[in-house]
């Protein structure tokens, strides 16, 4: 069968899969309204969008992990209609989804891991350990991996993971590869050996979908690009007109109006500084996180830190706020000129630091508690007298919060697990703006947040800002950042590649920031 | 009432009626306390059973008496699980320092007063040596308190050196069997227990009214008037019957005031005081918790050295009972502590717990040794049963979680 592919340059072609019409709906979001993908047979096939664009709630459609009847659309694959349970029925098509977090058991040995759940069985069904690790030599062959069936997943890197969960995929006889950001966690040397593994495979038959940021390398591997914005398709791109400009027009869009409160800055004296921030990974404390990080922001100013996830960002306000992140942390940190310690999270509140976290349900929240206890949590000590938490005063400034922040629920008894992502932050964003911070780092303030309820948090953080409160922004949506900063930090692989005032601020010259490579 | 009720439905919402309003109040109350309800259906079955005999005053006294080592292992034990830890070297920390207290008060002479202290001060050291394991080195509570059971019914048994230790000072085993009988004469019921009841009883309902009043004042929702005053009825003839009992058999048991002092010090510290509330921060999300300036290391290694400090004084409390320091003493009791506080209520992942319903848990399983006791059935029947019960409560309370759409 052929179809003409829209946007693309040649006439009629076959395609291997084709996503006709995708929606898909979350209570109370739009994840995907009317998208259309068609991917060629043979071809590498790149998707872009910016985090929370909908790329991964695509690719979890395709993949069968949203089964059948939770979306409207079709899938076709290899000219049949798809009717996918769950990601086995999807595998046996020869679909197989490679997840930016690694599905190995690191206690296992690679041999296991590439067969678990599909093992090679000999006489009365037990396994079968020398076929196993024979075929997972010839694997490991295929994908160029130089190391024994029998080593453990946890005793190679995460680079030669990623060759094993290529090599597991081939041994499900893959047709079609969905990678979702593969080179996120790889080093360069790894990033180039893969890509040239992905085309290696490329040239055997084997269709990829490949998910990533980096324009570089998707100019180097991909035949087509499609472009998601906000969950619906702007185009496909052949590999000809591919331009980086393009296709980052594409990504951020051109409708920035009204989304955002008005917001005239009062900028006032500096309030905090940090001079040459440097933190390690916590587990391996050879791997730099944050790498001599300078930053300062000014009463009144609302400052946003641009970065892409990994990219250092989160990394760096936690191991800020008290070291709750990292290891063999080294620099200076500077409140109203004069430089203090911040050795542990309550000496932090105790300077006046706050930091809403971007993981409201693992970091945020005490989800099995009301809202009046998670608001008091961060400042019993007002609360207090001898020790003794005065649970009337806690009611009335948890409803006091609840009126003023509009958190929408009858009452401060109710259980913060209960409530809706826009309102979670909102009992978050009180508990912060309790504690009375001089700085509040928000982290993803509008995550996984309904369009209306952002609009109500950002009116929130202008209203921080106008009481002469200094906020640091963290996200990774450049709308939202241009649209509430006044100054804006980029942020790559844990080094500050840029600071832009809000003037000279686009989205093109950030993604630019953002992605930067900075050789070590 | 009538400013009560206006805000009561503004912080409610859409408007209710008097009845259903009412009734939401009563089925919210008996749904909490579910295990009240177990406890008393536990003791009218038993009452039954045993014709009567279960609730005779002598038999009421032994209950309290009998049960108040694991009533006080269960106070320790339910912050711990709060905290989402367990401890399991209680019954051997407690037989330990029954052991040490026999050679500070038998072996060495040492006034009652001194021992007793030195052994609470033995007992949260033990506490701080498996807290500072758990807070600071960061090995699961599991592995540590199960080595602790080994190490302390080990060093025990070096203390005792393969013999019993025995005959204790008259006041200190007066803290197992002791009471305060006769102190204001002879009297067919005592005065004394009936007037402690009586101020018990003014204090409760004062102390009520008092809170009630604090909540209209801030404009909180309350229960309906009547509903509050049928309760507090309720709860002054529980008290007056229970009290009645003790004051025709010998008064109040030694044991039953340490115990009252424990509940009411410990409930204030779960519900009112700051370390309290990290408590339940940090079991409900370690993280967050952490996050939000609790600093969980120290927490956890107080509830292990509070936790060592009460393993002690229930060790006491046997020994004294017992007027005996044994090598068996405290076997099994970090079992029963354990069952004592999942039964009232306490949540395996931890986060939720409280006293009040560590020590109905307690309570119960106390009734269910008693009454079958004195329904002749085997040790081995009694084990089962208990077995059962625990699980049932357990059951209970997730189904209860999964059809309110808990986490």
């Amino acid at each position: 069968m052929y179809y003409p592919i829209e946007g693309a340059g040649t006439p009629v072609t076959t395609n291997i899969l084709e996503m006709r019409s995708i929606t898909k709906t979350f209570p109370g979001v739009k994840a995907l309204s009317d998208v259309t993908l068609f991917v060629e047979r043979g071809e590498v096939h790149a998707i872009c969008g910016e985090n929370g664009a909908g790329k991964s709630t695509l690719m979890n459609v395709l993949s069968g992990v949203y089964p059948l009847g939770t979306y409207d659309g079709d899938i076709v694959f290899e000219d049949k209609t798809m009717q996918f349970r769950d990601i086995r029925d999807s595998e046996a098509k020869g679909i197989v989804i490679i997840h930016q977090e690694l599905a190995l058991s690191p206690h296992l040995s690679i041999a296991e891991n590439i067969f678990l759940n599909h093992e090679q069985r000999g006489a009365l069904g037990l396994i079968d350990w020398n076929k196993t690790n024979s075929e997972a030599a010839k694997l490991l062959a295929r994908v160029g991996l130089r190391e024994n069936p029998t080593t453990k997943i946890m005793d190679i890197g995460v680079g030669k993971q990623q060759l094993v969960e290529i090599a597991k995929a081939l041994s499900k006889r893959v047709k079609l590869l969905i990678l979702d950001e593969p080179t996120a966690a790889l080093n360069d040397e790894d990033s180039d050996h893969l890509l040239d593994l992905i085309l290696h495979l490329n040239g055997q038959g084997i269709t990829s979908i490949i998910i990533s940021h980096k324009l570089n390398e998707i100019k180097k591997v991909a035949d087509s690009v499609t472009v998601i914005r906000d969950g619906k398709t702007i185009e496909t791109i052949a590999k000809s007109e591919v331009t980086e400009e393009r296709i980052i027009k594409d990504m951020v869009g051109r409708d920035l109006e009204h989304r955002y409160p008005d917001h005239t800055p009062h900028i006032g004296e500096e309030v905090l500084r940090v001079e040459n921030w440097t933190a390690h990974h916590p587990q391996d404390p050879n791997r730099v996180m944050v790498d001599n990080v300078n930053l300062n922001v000014r009463a009144g100013e609302i400052v946003g830190l641009a970065g892409l996830m990994g990219a250092g960002r989160t990394e760096f306000a936690m191991s800020l706020f008290g070291r709750s992140y990292g290891s063999k942390i080294t620099g200076k940190v500077f409140k109203n000129g004069k430089e203090i310690k911040v050795r542990d999270v309550s000496e932090a509140i105790r300077n006046g630091l706050a930091y809403a976290t971007e993981d409201r349900k693992h970091y945020g929240l005490n989800l099995i508690e009301d809202i009046k206890r998670n608001i008091s949590v961060a400042s019993l000590g007002k609360l207090s007298r001898r020790g003794l938490v005065d649970d009337n005063e806690e009611f009335k400034v948890a409803n006091d919060y609840r009126k003023s922040m509009n958190i929408k629920s009858p009452t401060v008894l109710a259980k913060t697990g209960k409530l809706s992502g826009g309102n979670q932050q909102k009992v978050v964003l009180s508990k912060w703006i309790f504690s009375d911070p001089d700085v509040l780092i928000l982290d993803e303030p509008t995550r996984g947040i309904d369009v209306g309820a952002k609009y109500e948090i950002y009116t929130i953080i202008n209203r921080l800002a106008a009481s002469g409160k200094a906020i640091i922004v963290i996200s990774s949506e450049l709308p939202e950042l241009l649209g509430i900063c006044d100054r804006i930090y980029a942020i790559s692989e844990g080094r500050i590649t840029g600071e832009l005032p809000i003037e000279e601020a686009n989205p093109e010259a950030l993604i630019k920031l953002m992605t930067m490579e900075t050789p070590r | 009432m009538t400013d009560t009720k206006a805000a009561a439905t503004e912080t409610i919402g859409p408007p209710q009626n008097k009845f259903t309003s009412s009734l939401s109040h009563v089925l919210a109350d008996l749904g909490k306390n579910g295990i009240f309800l177990a406890l008393i259906a536990v003791v009218v079955l038993f009452s039954i059973t045993t014709n009567g005999i279960l609730l005779r005053p002598q038999n009421i006294s032994n209950l309290i008496v009998q049960n108040g080592y694991i009533l006080i292992l269960a106070i320790g034990m339910v912050m711990v699980i709060v905290a989402g830890h367990i401890d399991l070297s209680v019954g051997s920390v407690a037989a330990f320092v029954g052991a040490i207290s026999g050679v500070f008060a038998v072996q060495m002479g040492l006034p009652w007063w001194l021992s007793i202290v030195l052994s609470l001060g033995v007992g949260a050291l033990v506490g701080a040596w498996q807290g500072f394991w758990i807070a600071y080195v960061g090995i699961p509570a599991f592995i540590v308190t199960l080595a602790g059971m080994l190490i302390f019914r080990g060093l025990a048994l070096v203390v005792l050196g393969n013999a019993n230790i025995g005959s204790f000072p008259i006041e200190y085993r007066a803290l197992g069997n002791g009471f305060l009988t006769d102190l204001l004469g002879e009297f067919e019921v005592d005065p004394l227990t009936i007037g402690v009841a009586v101020i018990a009883i003014v204090f409760l309902v004062v102390q009520q009214v008092r809170t009630r009043r604090g909540r209209q004042q801030y404009a909180q929702d309350v229960e309906p008037l009547v509903w509050f005053v049928a309760k507090l009825v309720l709860v002054t003839v529980g008290i007056g019957l229970f009290a009645y009992a003790l004051a025709t058999f010998k008064g109040i048991p030694i044991t039953l005031i340490v115990l009252a002092v424990l509940v009411m010090i410990y409930g204030i510290l779960t519900t009112r005081s700051v370390f309290g509330r990290h408590i339940y921060a940090i079991g409900g999300n370690r993280h967050a918790a952490e996050l939000s300036g609790v600093k969980t290391r120290q927490v956890d290694f107080w509830i292990f050295v509070n936790m060592g400090f009460l393993a002690a004084l229930a060790g006491l409390v046997f020994t004294a009972r017992l007027n005996l320091a044994g090598p068996k003493a405290g076997d099994g009791f970090e079992l029963e502590a354990i069952s004592a506080a999942f039964i009232g209520g306490a949540a395996v992942q931890g986060g939720v717990g409280t006293i009040g319903g560590a020590i109905i848990g307690g309570l119960i399983i106390g009734v269910l040794n008693n009454g079958m006791s004195i329904m002749g059935i085997g040790i081995e029947w009694q084990q089962a049963v208990k077995g059962l019960v625990l699980l049932l409560a357990v059951a209970f309370d997730v189904f209860n979680k999964r059809r309110s759409g808990g986490r």
